[in-house]
């Protein structure tokens, strides 16, 4: 029974793991671009609900309704000021851009925000769980469980159901001639760089309410995400929830052996499944 | 409609098109022959917006737009069928259509319905992605796209390259009912035969440079041969 719980647990953390993911993927599967900074957004989208929550004394939920269109137009100015003047044929402007962004992220957040470890108050949401007969499981780590398929299959949704959907596929296939067709590729990037801080924000919702956090644990985020999108095969967003749940069950298994082993066994699960397949489980099948 | 003034192009330091004066009227067929490199590509591209000019190199309708990005020229009524169909592959055939139709211009003749009744075999089609077409049906979606956004000038960049003659033939029969629109039509070809039967008037290239210019009807044989070659041979 303690294995079936520990199995239960590690999916439900895969699911705070693929909501780091998603934008991620999204951002990665449209401009292959990848955001070193991401960890670090996240990181900053928490200590913004958290100052809205502060701020209004509204519950998390609501403060986060507020946050998120405010970060979709960061996200969207960040795209359209910053990383498109750097995305072209080389890789290594965007990669630079945004680490120096990681860097200036944490650097900020510790000026204006402190060292010190915050939290989001979540009131009896933090403790309250369901008996589901062969296991208990939080409220809180089903929640996140619940949001992140609800996002994955939102965002799928998005890309397979609407015209932002489509111009996001065709300008990831082909710049040039999205353009053609009247698409400006630029504002399709901004727009998938403001959707992915939505996505970010409620990431940062679960961070925040379920540990602490400080301006320093961004980078640690970002490898559990990237390693997510590795898992789940570039460009796939149900791939980043398996890949999220492979990582959550191989921490959560590694921890019940040994509470020391909890991170390296999900940075193992990650070399074990690159090893077998590298281009993850489910790669997109053009690129 | 239109007109290139002076259109110059260049790849890095490699010049591709040296002084290309060019015009099309309202209505208009027009081909651009010339040999492989000539520069035929080039000049789709810089009038469709895909390569930058100086704004006064591209005239559309007293507008200098040779400086538009390719979604602003699109949006004035320009559109292209580019060389390599580059349909989208992420895209069903249905989809490829309907984002050449996102930014639509009136109420024109173009839309879904009548695109399949041009093409009847894409509507059979419509739910396959679009790559996994014969490169004729491949080839009817590119014209497909570019109709979607009911386009005044149509540009069409070899659009019967690779294809099988009778395949060639099916896609030259829609050619009438796009100019029943009112549209221009610019075809570059490398069939001369073809070009000079369904064009008003020929354009040919030679290394970046018109070598000869004139309503079909003027036009020989030995000229265009001269023309095409760059020697009387
Ligand atoms: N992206 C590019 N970079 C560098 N040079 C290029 C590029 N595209 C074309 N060229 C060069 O520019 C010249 C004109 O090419 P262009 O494609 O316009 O010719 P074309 O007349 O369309 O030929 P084709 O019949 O083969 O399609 C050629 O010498 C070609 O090598
Ligand atoms: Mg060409």
């Amino acid at each position: 029974m303690i294995w079936l719980d520990t199995i239960v647990q590690g999916l439900l953390l895969g699911g705070l793991y693929a909501l780091f993911a998603a934008g991620l993927s999204l951002v990665f599967g449209i401009m292959r671009l990848v955001n070193l900074a991401h960890g670090d957004l996240i990181v900053l989208a928490a200590f913004i609900v958290l100052v809205v929550v502060e701020a209004t004394g509204l519950n998390p939920f609501l403060s986060a309704l507020i946050a998120a269109p405010a970060l979709f137009a960061f996200g969207w100015a960040l795209q359209w000021f910053v990383f498109n003047r750097v995305l072209g044929k080389d890789i290594l402007p965007p990669l630079l851009v945004t680490f120096g962004l990681s860097i200036a992220l944490q650097n900020g957040m510790l000026e204006v925000f402190s060292a010190d470890s915050q939290r989001i108050p979540a009131g009896p949401l933090e403790s309250a769980s369901v008996d589901l007969g062969a296991v208990t499981v939080g409220i809180m780590p089903l929640l996140t469980f619940a949001s992140a398929v609800a996002v994955i299959f939102a965002l799928n949704q998005i890309f397979y159901r609407t015209a932002l959907g489509r111009a996001f596929r065709a300008t990831s296939d082909d710049p040039v001639t999205a353009s053609l067709m009247g698409i400006n590729p630029r504002s399709v990037f901004a727009m998938a760089t403001g959707l992915a801080m939505v996505i970010v924000t409620i990431a940062a919702l679960y961070l925040g309410m379920r540990s602490n956090f400080d301006p320093s644990i961004g980078p640690a985020r970002l490898i559990f995400a990237f390693e997510a999108v590795i898992i789940g095969g570039l460009g796939s967003l149900w791939g980043t929830l398996v890949g999220g749940a492979i990582i959550g069950v191989a921490q959560t298994v590694g921890a019940q052996i040994n509470p020391e082993w909890q991170i390296l066994a999900g940075h193992l699960a990650f070399l074990a499944v690159l090893l077998v397949r590298p281009r993850g489980l489910f790669p997109r099948a053009v690129d | 409609m239109l007109e290139t003034h002076s259109l110059t192009a260049s790849y890095g330091q490699f010049k591709a098109l040296f002084g290309i004066d060019l015009t099309i009227g309202a209505g208009e067929c027009v081909a651009i022959i010339g040999a492989n490199g000539a520069g035929k590509s080039t000049l789709m591209r810089s009038i469709s917006g895909v390569l930058k000019n100086a704004p006064g190199m591209v005239v559309h309708k007293g507008t200098p737009i040779g400086d538009l990005p390719a979604d602003a020229v699109l949006q004035r009524g320009i559109a292209m069928v580019p060389e390599g169909r580059k349909l989208f592959p992420s895209l069903s055939v249905e989809e490829n259509l309907l984002i050449g139709g996102q930014i639509r211009r009136g109420d024109g003749r173009w839309t879904l319905e009548t695109v399949y009744d041009l093409f009847p075999i894409l509507k059979e089609r419509r739910l396959s992605p679009a790559t996994a077409l014969s490169g004729g049906q491949q080839q009817m979606v590119a014209i497909g796209r570019a109709l979607m956004s009911n386009p005044e000038l149509l540009l069409c960049d070899e659009i019967s390259l690779g294809l099988a003659p009778v395949v060639i033939r099916d896609i030259y029969a829609a050619l009438p009912r796009i100019r029943e629109t009112g549209a221009a039509v610019v075809i570059v070809e490398q069939d001369i035969t073809r070009a000079l039967a369904v064009a008003d008037r020929v354009y040919c290239l030679m290394e970046g440079r018109v070598t000869l210019t004139g309503p079909t009807a003027s036009i020989t044989r030995d000229a265009v041969h001269a023309a095409y070659f760059g020697d009387a041979a």
